[in-house]
């Protein structure tokens, strides 16, 4: 796994953005050969997403050939309450960009078989290959997507119960009253979401730090569901300096050295994507991982 | 709007029922618009780097386009930076282009005419207009009313007629402007009656007067009076409960008398300053409104923004004292939109010059010849008001005293998809009437 430290939540968005942003163009999709990513809502991936509209904006960026699949939707709201899914989805980033909408997909938490919808939602995934890169952010509770702790690690795309701490920190969206924050959500499994062929998630703040702690440095746990991510061949967290105040510095101080080694002895130009190294000393290519 | 509230655990057996389907909604093949790029006025703010959404002539929500129509835009037009707002709206504007509403002809010509000013205010950013007719003699308003009926404007045919403004003939001798003396109605003791008789609301037979009640009334959608005038005061309830916008002007009441008007339901004053008495400060008469502290709403108040009509100094006097209630108008007369020189415009010699007509060989001022957008460009200059606000006096606020603030003077889902593109120092560079760009080269008068 790799952990990259950033200075600050803007920082942090830049970085993200820019590492989608190139590996889209790594991966040069097509209309036969779409690149499917993985998105969250809330208040992590803001930055991410104003920054990918102005990669867009620049003609730097491009969704024609992008399928996306988002992480959750609230049961029983409209779609087009200010506090859907949908509509964070479509103020912050579709109706930026050039996205096709049939290549949209968010959970429909109107359904009338929710259950059903939850299997067709793992089918259509399927049916466009997997997903190349899910991103995600985490809850303080170390959630990812709504999988509340005690969630299966193992788990698919279902049915949830929101935690009470959800439901309280929800709540200022709905006017700070709690019964009018819905119960219950659709949401992507942690299997689903480990499933990815990459995965990088976004954890800026205090108010983090203890859940990227536990993920990091603990072992694999259902009460931090994002710690499957330790399983995950090719697992990213970008954080910033705010998000590693319960690490050890040991571990900070592992992680930073890495990049700084790159930089150092390698120099930024010569780094993979994945961190890999492309030359070394001139010679022949390999690319060696941590 | 009451939206879900939490379930209870227990209670959950399956999906709730919830207000909105969750299969398509049928499907809207005609075609859509999108413009992108522009700074929109858009709920009272200017949005930056936006875009707009037109469907059938109408102003369309794009989140819901986008979810159950599953569309991208058949076409995009790019805005290329340009604010774009609400099309203007026309309360007074007496004719254009050499044409005076005030006269009538047959039904050919008079169209005509219409047509001619319909489509030449596109150029100034007016997309939807009150024709206005001067104190006339009944047998003109019989004639003339029936050919002002509202309707939708295109982009062929022009700017949307909204109905009649009519200036009189219930108005003040004394303040009779440029109108006819022996045309004016000195009272209306028969109170609604008298204005159904002049106006021409009823014909001989009940069939008749039931048939002209309902076509003609609607044509009618602002009456100009004098409430000092016997009988006029207690019509107005009458006239409000028609449909029609009643607003004081060419009128000699005072402070008291103008404030009862208000009371019984007149909401607009025609052309503030102009037409009434000077402001006294003892007895500040129609313009004492401005000031008025009843438990109603101030009134709208027109103000003819070419500098000329009213020293720019009144126009901020004004606006300073009540800037939600202006409304620009130009009322323009016929020489308005035509090109510097000679006319004879009905039974007056009149030289055209740029941004004034004047009686041939005098100095006397002929009319208006102001054109909207000039009216806003001023009123920004006198009275440093923000460009939020100049842009509310030719679009949001006439479109509220009309009654009609749905679907004109705002961009919003569901508005009609009335346009104007403006420039950074606010000209008028594209037009869209329901939802089709005019083609501006094409409109010659």
């Amino acid at each position: 796994m790799r952990l990259v430290i950033r200075k600050d939540f803007e920082a942090v968005s830049y970085h993200v953005a820019k590492y989608v942003k190139e590996r889209i163009k790594e991966f040069a999709p097509t209309a036969t050969k779409p690149f499917v990513l993985g998105l969250p809502t809330g208040s992590s991936p803001v930055g991410v997403y104003r920054n990918l509209v102005k990669f867009h904006q620049a003609g730097e960026l491009s969704f024609q050939h992008i399928i996306t699949f988002n992480m959750d939707e609230y049961v029983g709201l409209p779609r087009d309450h200010p506090e859907s899914y949908h509509s964070f989805m479509w103020s912050n980033l579709f109706k930026h960009v050039d996205i096709l909408p049939e290549n949209v997909h968010i959970l429909d938490g109107n359904a009338t078989d929710l259950d059903l919808e939850c299997q067709r939602y793992e089918e259509k995934i399927a049916a466009v290959g997997g997903i190349e890169l899910f991103l995600g952010g985490i809850g303080p509770d170390g959630h990812i997507a709504f999988n509340e702790p005690g969630s299966s690690l193992n788990s698919r795309t279902r049915v949830k119960t929101l935690a009470y701490d959800t439901i309280v920190a929800n709540a200022r969206f709905f006017d700070n009253d709690i019964t009018k924050v819905p119960n219950l959500a659709l949401t992507v499994g942690v299997a689903t979401v480990m499933d990815a062929r990459e995965v990088c998630i976004i954890i800026t703040g205090a108010h983090k730090a203890l859940a990227l702690a536990k993920c990091i440095e603990e072992g694999v746990n259902h009460m931090w569901t994002v710690s499957a991510i330790q399983l995950h061949p090719r697992g990213m967290v970008v954080c910033d300096e705010d998000a590693t105040l319960e690490l050890h510095v040991k571990t900070v101080n592992y992680f930073k050295s890495i990049e700084k080694v790159h930089e150092q002895l390698i120099g930024s130009d010569n780094v993979g994507l994945q961190g890999g190294v492309r030359s070394w000393r001139g010679g022949a290519e390999s690319t060696y991982h941590q | 709007m009451q939206y879900p509230v939490a379930l209870q655990l227990h209670n959950f057996i399956s999906a709730p029922s919830s207000p909105e389907p969750s299969t398509p909604l049928p499907e809207n093949t005609a075609k859509v618009i999108k413009i992108t790029n522009c700074r929109v006025l858009k709920d009272r703010k200017i949005v930056e780097k936006d875009a707009i959404w037109i469907q059938d002539g109408k102003i369309i929500d794009p989140h819901k386009f986008f979810w159950y129509q599953k569309r991208l835009p058949d076409v995009v037009l790019d805005a290329e930076g340009l604010l774009v707002v609400p099309g203007f709206i026309e309360a007074q504007i007496n004719g254009a282009f050499g044409v005076d509403f005030s006269v009538p002809s047959d039904q050919e010509t008079y169209d005509r005419g219409l047509m001619k000013v319909s489509r030449g205010l596109l150029k100034y950013g007016t997309t939807s207009y009150c024709p206005t007719i001067v104190s006339s003699s009944a047998a003109v308003y019989h004639q003339v009313l029936p050919l002002l009926k509202p309707r939708p404007g295109s982009s062929d045919s022009g700017a949307s007629i909204l109905g009649a403004h009519v200036e009189g003939p219930f108005i003040n001798e004394a303040r009779v402007g440029a109108h006819e003396l022996k045309v004016l109605q000195a009272s209306a003791n028969n109170g609604f009656q008298d204005f159904k008789n002049v106006y021409g609301f009823e014909g001989d037979t009940p069939e008749a007067q039931r048939k002209l009640s309902e076509e003609n009334l609607h044509s009618v959608k602002i009456i100009t009076c004098a409430p000092e005038l016997d009988g006029v005061m207690e019509s107005i309830p009458d006239l409000v409960k028609a449909g029609i916008t009643v607003s004081v002007g060419h009128s000699m009441a005072n402070t008291l008398q103008a404030e009862k008007a208000v009371s019984q339901g007149a909401t607009f004053i025609t052309h503030l300053f102009n037409a009434m008495p000077q402001f006294h400060h003892r007895d500040p008469g129609v313009i004492g409104l401005l000031g008025s502290r009843l438990d109603l709403p101030r009134p709208y108040y027109g103000l003819i923004c070419d500098g000329i009509h009213v020293h720019p100094n009144s126009v901020k006097i004004a606006y300073d004292s009540h800037p939600e209630g202006v409304i620009l108008v130009t009322d323009a007369m016929s020489a308005m939109g035509l090109s510097p020189g000679n006319y004879q415009l009905g039974n007056m010699d009149v030289t055209k010059e740029k941004d004034r007509v004047v009686i041939e060989g005098t100095n006397t001022l002929a009319g208006s010849v102001i054109t909207l957008d000039a009216c806003m460009r001023n009123f920004i200059q006198f009275t440093s008001c923000s460009l939020i606000e100049a842009l509310e006096a030719v679009t949001l606020h006439p479109a509220v005293l009309l009654g009609i603030q749905d679907s004109k003077g705002v961009i919003k889902p569901g508005a009609d998809a009335d346009l104007v593109f403006l420039s950074d120092d606010l000209y008028v560079k594209r037009v869209f009437v329901a939802g089709q760009e005019v083609d501006l080269g094409t409109i010659h008068v």
